[in-house]
């Protein structure tokens, strides 16, 4: 006798799927882009302009 | 395990706002930990913040995207989004109930002794539509002479930013003073009333309002790690309604969107083993696993 889990595949689909989007910002230099934006200080989020 | 959820939530805030420099060099955090996202709501104009927000970095991606295609760059927030999704994908909702500092900030406050009220079951659309027309329509449609987009989500609404970063860098740079506004007014506002309204009722923003919670949401049917029902072994004796923070009825609705994933159903209150956690739909530590036994 075999036991046999039943495994849900959604979730690896959407990982997936989420894993190539995050490699195509990494691919286009998006981290750079969001580094500079982070590293400034944000007047809208301080309520200022 | 609430303690434990508590300590969770504690060790979060200090890891996505580790930089304790920030009263002398009374500026941002400005290291290569900023490209780092964080899991919950932290303003990253936090002087602590060691990670950038997903919401924020989304709409400033939108706004500029204009900008960004005329200059040859591919900014278009799929790295942002790929965060978010692979967060989403593999947590769903337990980011809101174990790793968001704004929602610590709500539950630190719903202990003040007072009348507790509900949240109208109508107003948890409101984040939907946060997420839909702050976030996304708003940057992207409407913009300047320039062809820029405004982050209006962070601008006109975020308590978080008012609260992490429009209290602090006010304090800590004396300059900015001269410049509160209108703005600072409606945002301090929003920021005073969510506060009010949680000492009145559970969680009212990540309810209504946020529109992390709201993106979330949509995975927490589908997530790697996600809360389920052994329906065998629920008896459908209805303690679980009666702790749930959120208001949901788990056993009726397992998976609901609404879920904070708090586990405060499964710790207090359901005596029967009938909720647990489960990875790729495998019970967590193995006890009355489902399986199907089939001949070798």
């Amino acid at each position: 006798m075999k036991e046999q889990i039943k495994i849900q595949k959604t979730p690896f689909i959407l990982l997936g799927f989420f894993i190539a989007l995050w490699m195509i910002g990494l691919a286009v230099g998006e981290p750079t882009r969001v580094l500079e934006q982070a590293k400034s200080i944000c007047l809208a989020c301080i309520g200022i302009g | 395990m609430q303690t434990i959820r508590k300590w969770v939530q504690t060790v979060w805030i200090f890891l996505i706002n580790g930089y304790w420099a920030f009263p002398f060099t009374r500026n941002l955090y400005q290291g290569p930990l900023k490209v780092i996202c964080s899991p919950g709501l932290n303003c990253y104009s936090c002087p602590a913040s060691t990670t950038y927000c997903p919401l924020g970095s989304l709409q400033q991606l939108l706004g500029g995207i204009r900008y960004s295609l005329q200059t040859g760059h591919f900014y278009v927030g799929t790295f942002v989004v790929g965060w978010m999704g692979i967060l989403g994908a593999t947590f769903g909702r337990f980011i809101c109930g174990w790793a968001c500092p704004f929602g610590l900030f709500q539950e630190l406050l719903h202990k003040i002794p007072s009348k507790k009220y509900s949240v109208p079951k109508v107003l948890r659309w409101g984040k939907y539509l946060f997420l839909l027309v702050f976030v996304i329509i708003l940057p992207l449609v409407v913009v300047d002479q320039f062809g820029l987009g405004a982050p209006w989500f962070c601008k006109y609404v975020c308590p978080a930013g008012s609260l992490e970063a429009g209290i602090p860098m006010v304090l800590l740079m004396p300059d900015l003073r001269s410049t509160l506004g209108m703005l600072y007014i409606n945002k301090m506002t929003i920021l005073i009333g969510f506060t009010i309204w949680s000492v009145l009722a559970t969680r009212p923003f990540c309810r209504t309002t946020c529109p992390l919670g709201a993106f979330y949401a949509l995975f927490n049917r589908f997530s790697l790690i996600q809360l389920q029902l052994d329906k065998d072994a629920c008896t459908n004796c209805k303690a679980c309604h009666k702790v749930c923070p959120v208001e949901i009825r788990f056993n009726e609705t397992p998976g609901s969107s609404e879920c904070i994933n708090c586990m405060r159903c499964a710790s207090d209150a359901c005596s029967f083993d009938a909720i647990h956690i489960a990875i790729a739909g495998h019970r967590l530590g193995g006890v009355k696993e489902k399986s199907t036994v089939v001949p070798s």
